[in-house]
């Protein structure tokens, strides 16, 4: 009679034979996807032809095409980056003209910027304390880029620009049209008819219209809405348009939020006696502005996108200033391609960065950690 | 006394007194901020001597644009200028979406492919359109278009008679007449005919059990109209072709390089979204429904049409339906590269009339009636491949 003790006895007593399917393995794991059929082969040899131009064109306009001394002439004469140009332009394409001087200032406050954000994507850090050091970031941020106190010249906003003045438009944008967004969320799915057509309209036609004809309407139409012998700043007013209509499609990201918050949830926090308010700030609002965080990120990385409109109603703006280092009389013509292209690199890295953590945070939704 | 401030509290007390309060404040304090932006609005107008309503879109215009796809010339008035802006930009609008909905679908399937090369560029296509502003693209197409290709003498004949410069791209084309305009006609009836017999004889398979052929009737159906209207009328096919001079190009017809950087600018980028919300779709089919439909003999086409597809579309839909509406509405960036269209033509009217309410509220009207049109086609697609539940 053999027992279990038995058979694995004799196992052991096996000798060890390589599993001869190990090499075979290999080849359909690595191989057989790129050349396991011929219409693959050829799909792979055409990926592998249209890779190969793309890194040789990249390679030779970045590297040996490139022109790397001398200034506009050597690059009208030059086929390939000229490096000439960002060595000239870089700070203007950045800072705009903001006083060259003072550029130190709106340096150190995008740094302040951009780690109190890198802070943020944190969750750990998801405490109350985010809001104090946010309410120091943004102090500073308006001190060091405003001026006028503390021994700082003052700099008006006509002089505000470049990728400072980008990431300003959409921060400010998000950050006030967020609860402006979740008022008129709360506000289309209230129980009150007139209150919730009010606020149906309004998202309705901010959706429906191009961010371009609300931007129109803020610096055309806004100054007749004035009364007389009050004007609005031509940044705050596009500032205003952006806030209307971020909080637009943030209204409908919470929105989808609130619905996926079950009915019981609700009638739960009324059986304890909260009212309304108390029942939308301590029960609702907390799961269904967590279900809502994915699309608000993509939001962002739209709405930081979607600022350089504000070029066509003549702000400078991150890719306005761009375009004027290209108009430069020393260098018209010349670097248009260099000046895109190092546009296009920024973005693509603060979006794709954004991109990346909303999928992270998907993810890690979807595996419940909180 | 008393009694009367204790009915006072219980009255605010009272939800549904306390549900018509809130509503009347929300209404009166919007009728109200209305009512003040209006004094002011009419107060400055008067001061500035600004003209308003509607009577200068029966004057004459006067402003040339470009290229138009309806029949405009500067002595016409604003009102057909600034129709010419709305049928510019649908044109716009119309191919986009048909390119970029080809291109997305191509992109999102070779997303899902399983060569990890393919799939890997699809990524890179996707990733670069997706991360970078549309108007930074149009800015570089167009770009590209007027500094990096040739002037008009050295065009290129990159097919034969099909010339590329920094004018735009030349082909040649039909001389259009009213004949033509009947045949289409006719072959949009013989589609619709087509449709109507297919799901006849359909139906009529479904009620009997018999198979018969389909595609002769469905096919005679299509093409007798046409051909019918084609032989009455007889028109000639003139086609021009394009021909190289000395300084330029003649006869064929010409997209512009603005119309050429918009359309491939929209189309792109909306091709990236769309690729997402493709590969998304198919995704969400799962395993076992490929598996099943194969189990029952279903070749790999029909389980495709018949088990994958309709159930992809019901996620497709509603998505792709928001990217084509934000292509519509992306097509007024072309104010940036000076495509004609319905905002550039009204910008022109603003400046040339100083009436700027009336020229922003056309606008924003026919973008919110399109998009209105445009999603309520869109819902009704739905409804139709959406889940029948019981």
């Amino acid at each position: 009679m053999t027992t279990a003790t038995d058979i694995a006895e004799a196992q052991l007593k096996m000798p060890v034979q390589r599993d001869p399917s190990v090499e075979r393995r290999l080849f359909h794991r690595t191989l057989k996807p790129l050349i396991g059929t011929p219409v693959n082969a050829v799909i792979t040899l055409v990926c592998l032809w249209v890779m190969w131009l793309g890194v040789k064109g990249a390679w030779g306009w970045l590297v040996t095409r490139a022109v790397t001394e001398g200034g506009a002439q050597a690059c009208k004469v030059g086929q390939g980056a000229c490096w000439p140009y960002y060595e000239a332009k870089i700070r203007f394409m950045i800072f705009g003209v903001y006083p060259y001087d003072e550029h130190w200032r709106v340096a150190l406050a995008m740094i302040l910027f951009l780690g109190a954000i890198a802070i943020s994507m944190i969750p750990r850090f998801w405490t109350g304390k985010l809001l104090v050091l946010w309410a120091f970031v943004i102090a500073a941020t308006g001190v060091l880029i405003s001026g006028g106190v503390f021994g700082l010249s003052y700099v008006p906003t006509t002089q505000w620009s470049g990728l400072p003045l980008s990431f300003l438009l959409s921060a400010v944008g998000l950050a006030l049209g967020f609860p402006l967004g979740v008022v008129l969320a709360l506000a289309r799915s209230s129980k009150l008819p007139a209150i919730r057509v009010i606020a149906i309209v309004f998202i309705e036609v901010v959706r429906g219209v191009p961010l371009i004809s609300i931007l129109f309407m803020a610096s055309v139409m806004l100054p007749l809405f004035m009364p007389s012998g009050i004007t609005v700043d031509k940044l705050l007013r596009a500032q205003i348009a952006i806030i209307i209509f971020a909080a637009a499609y943030i209204a409908e990201a919470v929105r989808g939020g609130l619905q996926a918050i079950p009915r019981g949830q609700h009638e739960a926090a009324s059986a304890m006696g909260l009212h309304y308010w108390q029942s939308m700030r301590f029960v609702v609002l907390p799961q269904a502005l967590k279900i809502a965080i994915p699309p608000l990120v993509n939001i962002s990385i739209g709405f930081f996108q979607d600022t350089t409109l504000v070029t066509i109603i003549g702000l400078l703006d991150f890719l306005s200033t761009v375009r004027t280092a290209m108009t430069d009389p020393n260098w018209v013509g010349i670097a248009v391609l260099e000046g895109y292209v190092f546009a296009a690199v920024v973005f693509l890295v603060f979006s794709y960065g954004m991109g990346a953590y909303s999928r992270f945070l998907e993810r890690r939704m979807r595996l419940g950690y909180d | 006394m008393r009694a009367d401030s204790m009915s006072g509290t219980r009255l605010l007390y009272n939800l549904r007194f306390r549900a018509i309060l809130y509503q009347v404040l929300a209404v009166g304090s919007i009728v109200l901020l209305g009512l003040y932006l209006f004094s002011n609005v009419s107060q400055k107008l008067a001061e500035q001597n600004i003209a308003t309503g509607f009577e200068y879109l029966s004057r004459e215009a006067g402003f040339v644009i470009s290229q138009t796809m309806l029949d405009y010339k500067p002595t016409d008035t604003y009102g057909r200028a600034i129709l010419a802006g709305i049928v510019n930009t649908i044109w716009v609008s119309a191919w986009s979406v048909v390119l970029a909905t080809l291109l997305g679908l191509v992109v999102g399937i070779a997303r899902l492919s399983r060569n990890p090369l393919l799939a890997l560029l699809a990524f890179v296509y996707v990733e670069a359109l997706r991360n970078v502003p549309l108007l930074l693209y149009l800015f570089l197409w167009y770009a590209l278009i007027v500094t990096g290709l040739p002037a008009v003498r050295e065009a290129w004949e990159v097919l034969p008679h099909v010339f590329v410069s920094n004018s735009g791209l030349t082909v040649p084309s039909l001389v259009w007449t009213r004949a033509h305009t009947i045949i289409f006609a006719a072959l949009v009836l013989g589609g619709v005919l087509a449709v109507a017999v297919h799901r006849r004889m359909t139906a009529e398979r479904i009620r009997t059990g018999r198979a018969r052929a389909t595609w002769p009737w469905v096919a005679s159906a299509l093409l007798i109209p046409p051909v019918l209207a084609l032989l009455i009328l007889q028109p000639e096919f003139t086609v021009s072709i394009p021909e190289k001079g000395r300084f330029r190009l003649t006869g064929g017809s010409q997209l512009t390089p603005e119309f050429t950087a918009l359309l491939v600018g929209l189309a792109l980028s909306a091709s990236a979204g769309i690729a997402e919300i493709v590969r998304s779709g198919i995704l969400s089919v799962r395993k076992g429904q490929w598996e099943a439909s194969r189990a029952l003999g279903l070749r790999d086409g029909l389980t495709m049409r018949l088990v994958v597809l309709p159930q992809a579309l019901r996620v497709i839909i509603p998505p792709l339906t928001s990217s084509y509406l934000s292509l519509f509405k992306n097509s007024s960036l072309a104010i940036a590269i000076g495509y004609p269209d319905l905002v550039m033509v009204s910008n022109t009217t603003m400046n040339q009339t100083g009436q700027a309410i009336e020229g922003i509220a056309i606008f924003m009207l026919v973008y919110l009636g399109l998009s209105i049109a445009i999603s309520l086609f869109m819902n009704w697609y739905n409804s139709r491949v959406a889940l029948k539940e019981r």
